[in-house]
């Protein structure tokens, strides 16, 4: 006879994801209000998204247009960051900049984490497709990121969306090998096999159980994506492999600058602060909310009053 | 009768945690003789360990804090010995086996080189004659083939010989002090007689003191000499082993001994746990710790703390109503 | 030992191949007809059909993937659009300066990433620990190819101590050849340091907390052997899981700083296959570094079980 799961059995077992998150919400702010690095971070990012969304109206001048009569000026009241070989305002290219890199580093991270988790969590249940997917997963990870991101460009051409496709790959093979691996782990895990042995179905397991404790290696991997992502496309960028010159992405403008070094050192300077400071912020949270989650879980020192 | 070799005193130890400050130890203080074997009683979390890791000195420091007390060992107070004196005596003078024999050697490094390191740290001895006393040392407890064992890997061993060379190990520099930390808490239960057998023998042959830190009533029956019963940070009774199981005076001990089965006792009988639960030791009840849960407690009992005190020869209790508390009513 | 030793090499075979088809099929599926690049401009459709027909482009995908198996298992990368010359030829030059920087930046890196880690590890907590994380977390983030651009400007252009670019050759010297390498070394460097400093001060701590080291202590062991006997050899399997994804990484560096520094390595050549199009040298190199990759992988796990013997069965 078929055993037929409690709800109230059920829930106990595993809180409501909700629960979890407003928990962990909650917790960062307080974490936030304490670590002063971690405060400071977020506050970067959120400048950042706000210049995402705002710079092109903020900007005082057409960036995109040439104007060869003011080229190679150094930073001045008229233009904070200087101007470039071709004229153009460097801090308006800079904070609009900001746009490219949020866009295509969130895209991707949205992507690959979205894609990666569900086919991690599929796979993990059907023994042959997760053969041969992992082969194929093998397969992708083993190229380095912008090789492989560079020859897929190359075949499928530069564009915003392109881009983004072409990162994913990588980001998401990445993903669902953590994720599978995270979830093999558990799936030995006591609490599921008394799930099972209750008679949960397996769709069940996976949201109820799996999920809730996977949300955080998810989560903190999501932030180091989104660090890559930036990093990648900037280099992509630098390469020349990404989005047009005209457009400004900080990898292009500080391509640009490159060979104007001893007269523009600023065209180069000002757009790479710009990167290291929004990379470093998302790897510093990334690092704190890893910080705040693992200790939790993993459990405190063995010579506590423990006995 | 023999003399102090370890004398405790006042030891208060405390843990630093996000969720408050847990005293873990809370002013406590026993004597082990020469020789004899003394074991620490209590639950999961009354500060047993700790106590025995303060001795040894071996707290971590950012949470933890030894905040007051003196650990007289052989006339030395340990707690105020520098580092490196203290390195001198652990592994030597005093030695340690810890509960899980699957964690406690290094994964990484063969049987001999870890049963060396003590003699060559303490005894200096050199390479060759540090091995071949681990073998010595393997076949003292009673683990056959010696040599090939010695090349091997903790995780080619069962949990009962890694327990053995733990053993082997802790004595290898003749300490006059063996502390076993739940030692066979993790075993199965055949081989935990032979555990503690050993551990006697061993101690009795060279004259080692063992303090026996554990839950387990029934080796505490069979192998100590003296037995001190502890509960949340504190020590409630402290007496002869038999004296104990004869005539406990504390509420908790008479509720320890009345919820474990014996061989003496009716066929059928019920068991009687100890009503209530053990209490979050950052919030501590006023009074005495055990009042929520204890039968003969009187109106002083919520407001005041009893002390530790000597109500016959070799027997302490700390409880107001020690005369009403008997085992059986 | 030498079971699990096939076993990992028999599990990256597959992998292999798996990487052959996915550059194999990606430049397949490109756009471009590589008999238009080849035959130029002017070419006509007679001539377009006739060059396809001997290159054997008009054949079944699978078969024309297979021969380029077959011929990689030979030892023949394919020839190169552009110059007609076979890939291999154009390989070998290129292999000193790349093999070059990447031998001076692993060994460089490892030893000031487990340094810097295991001194972080110690002094865990203190300011020293500190500093020596913020280090490390700015290398991790910072791109390194501003960083290139910042030590140019600093130490070539400014300084004049070293060169901005100029490759030198070992038979130029040994002293030109390295003090011409130096910057691009030193940038890759310290962003492969930063991260393995990073990761081993991680594992470390983690072990430090294991039960075996408080065995340790009680043993009477001093806090050094602790560290250095006790700790570091269970820690050693997550450093040499980084060194190796380190080195992935340089693969990705390499492009970036052989372009900036003008030095003629692989990664250069990669770039300008990119631009030009020249797909048999995209595909080959490619498969180069995959498979390189794959087998530095595979030395990384063989080293596990050197290291932890619990893994040898």
């Amino acid at each position: 006879m078929a055993v037929i799961s409690d709800p109230a059995t059920e829930w106990q077992l595993a809180p409501p994801v909700s629960a979890r998150l407003r928990g962990s919400l909650g917790a960062t702010y307080r974490a936030a209000r304490r670590d002063k690095v971690l405060a400071a971070s977020i506050t970067v990012l959120l400048i950042g998204l706000f210049l995402a969304f705002f710079a092109p109206t903020l900007a005082r001048t057409d960036y995109e247009r040439t104007d060869p009569v003011n080229r190679l000026l150094g930073p001045s009241t008229d233009h904070w960051f200087g101007t470039d070989n071709w004229g153009r305002d460097v801090f308006d290219r800079t904070i609009v900049g900001t746009r490219l890199s949020f866009l295509v580093g969130v895209s991707v991270t949205v992507v690959s984490t979205v894609i990666g988790v569900s086919v991690a969590l599929v796979i993990s249940y059907f023994r042959l497709l997760d053969s041969i997917i992992m082969r194929v997963v093998d397969g992708f990870l083993a190229f380095p990121t912008i090789l492989l991101a560079l020859a897929l460009i190359s075949l499928i051409g530069p564009s915003v969306g392109n881009i983004i496709i072409a990162l994913s790959v990588t980001a998401t093979a990445g993903k669902i090998r953590l994720v599978r691996g995270a979830v093999l782990s558990l799936r030995e895990s006591t609490y599921v096999e008394a799930a099972r042995a209750v008679g949960v179905p397996v769709p069940r397991i996976l949201m109820l159980h799996v999920l809730p404790n996977i949300v955080s290696i998810i989560i903190v991997q999501a932030t180091f994506t989104l660090a890559g992502a930036i990093l990648a496309e900037a280099s992509l960028s630098f390469l020349g492999a990404g989005v047009p010159e005209y457009v400004p992405s900080w990898g292009n403008i500080i391509a640009t600058g490159q060979g104007y070094m001893q007269v523009g050192f600023h065209i180069s300077f000002f757009p790479g602060l710009f990167l290291t400071i929004t990379v470093l912020a998302v790897v510093l949270i990334g690092d704190s909310i890893r910080d705040h989650l693992d200790p939790k879980l993993r459990g405190r020192l063995k010579t506590t009053a423990h006995s | 009768m023999a003399e102090v070799l370890l004398k405790v005193k006042n030891l208060s130890t405390l843990f630093r945690t996000e969720g408050g400050v847990v005293k873990a130890v809370d002013n406590i203080s026993f004597e082990v003789r020469a020789g004899e074997t003394f074991a620490l009683v209590g639950e999961s979390g009354c500060g047993k360990s700790v106590t025995a890791l303060s001795i040894m000195r071996l707290i971590p420091t950012p949470p933890g804090e030894i905040t007051s007390g003196t650990v007289e060992f052989d006339g030395i107070d340990l707690l105020k010995l520098r580092n490196r004196e203290m390195r001198a005596i652990r592994g030597s003078k005093i030695g340690m086996i810890f509960q899980e024999p699957m964690s406690s050697l290094n994964p990484v490094l063969t049987i001999q080189s870890q049963l060396a390191e003590p003699l060559k740290i303490h005894m200096k001895l050199s390479s060759g004659a540090a091995n071949d006393r681990a073998e010595e040392l393997v076949n003292m407890v009673g683990i056959p083939d010696a040599r090939a064992r010695l090349q091997q890997y903790p995780h080619e061993l069962s949990g009962g010989q890694r327990q053995r060379i733990m053993i082997a190990m802790a004595m290898s520099c003749a300490p006059r002090l063996l502390i076993a930390d739940e030692a066979t808490t993790a075993l199965d239960v055949t081989i935990q007689a032979q555990i503690l057998d050993l551990m006697q023998d061993v101690t009795e042959q060279s004259g080692t003191s063992l303090l026996i830190i554990t839950h387990n009533l029934g080796i505490v029956a069979r192998y100590a000499d003296r037995v001190a019963v502890m509960y949340a940070g504190k020590l409630r009774e402290v007496s002869d082993a038999s004296d104990m199981y004869a005539e406990p005076q504390h509420p908790y001990t008479v509720g320890l001994l009345r919820s474990v089965p014996r061989l003496d006792s009716d066929k059928g009988a019920p068991l009687t746990p100890i009503a209530g639960e053990i209490p979050d030791l950052t919030d501590l009840p006023d009074g005495c710790a055990f009042n929520p849960r204890c039968p003969w407690a009187v109106e002083r009992c919520f407001t005041d703390d009893p002390e530790l005190e000597e109500i016959s020869t070799g027997k302490q209790v700390a409880c107001f109503e020690h005369a009403s508390v008997a085992l059986h009513d | 030992m030498w079971r699990y030793i096939a076993q990992r090499v028999l599990v990256s075979i597959p992998v292999i191949i798996m990487v052959g088809i996915i550059t194999f099929t990606l430049v397949y599926i490109g756009p471009g007809d590589p008999a238009a690049i080849i035959a130029g401009d002017e070419a006509t459709p007679e001539i377009l059909e006739r060059i396809r027909h001997d290159l054997g482009f008009d054949r079944p995908f699978p078969v024309q993937m297979g021969e380029w198996f077959l011929n990689l298992l030979r030892g023949d990368l394919g020839t190169s659009y552009f110059s007609g010359r076979e890939i291999t030829e154009l390989i070998t030059p290129r292999l000193q300066p790349t093999l070059s920087l990447g031998f001076q930046v692993v060994v460089l890196s490892t030893i000031i990433g487990i340094s810097a880690g295991m001194l972080a590890a110690w002094k865990a907590g203190t300011r020293l620990d500190k500093n020596l994380m913020i280090f490390a977390v700015l290398g991790f983030a910072t791109p390194g190819f501003w960083l290139a651009f910042l030590t140019i400007w600093v130490f070539a252009v400014n300084l004049g101590w070293f060169p901005v670019i100029g490759y030198k050759p070992l038979s130029a010297g040994l002293i030109p050849h390295l003090h011409s390498m130096f910057l691009p070394v030193m940038v890759n460097s310290i962003l492969a340091s930063a991260f393995i400093s990073r990761i081993t001060r991680s594992a470390m701590l983690e072990v430090l907390r294991e039960d075996y080291i408080r065995t340790a202590r009680a043993k009477g062991a001093s806090e050094f052997s602790v560290f250095l006997r006790h700790a570091f050899r269970p820690s050693a399997i997550p450093v040499a899981t980084v060194i190796g994804a380190s080195i992935a990484g340089l693969a990705t560096g390499f492009v970036l700083t052989e372009t900036i520094f003008a030095i003629p390595g692989l990664g250069r050549m990669l770039v300008d296959a990119i631009v030009r199009r020249d797909y048999p040298i995209i595909q080959a190199l490619l498969m180069v570094v995959a498979t390189v990759l794959i087998g530095v992988n595979l030395i990384v796990d063989i080293l596990y079980a050197y290291i932890d013997p619990r893994i040898r069965y």
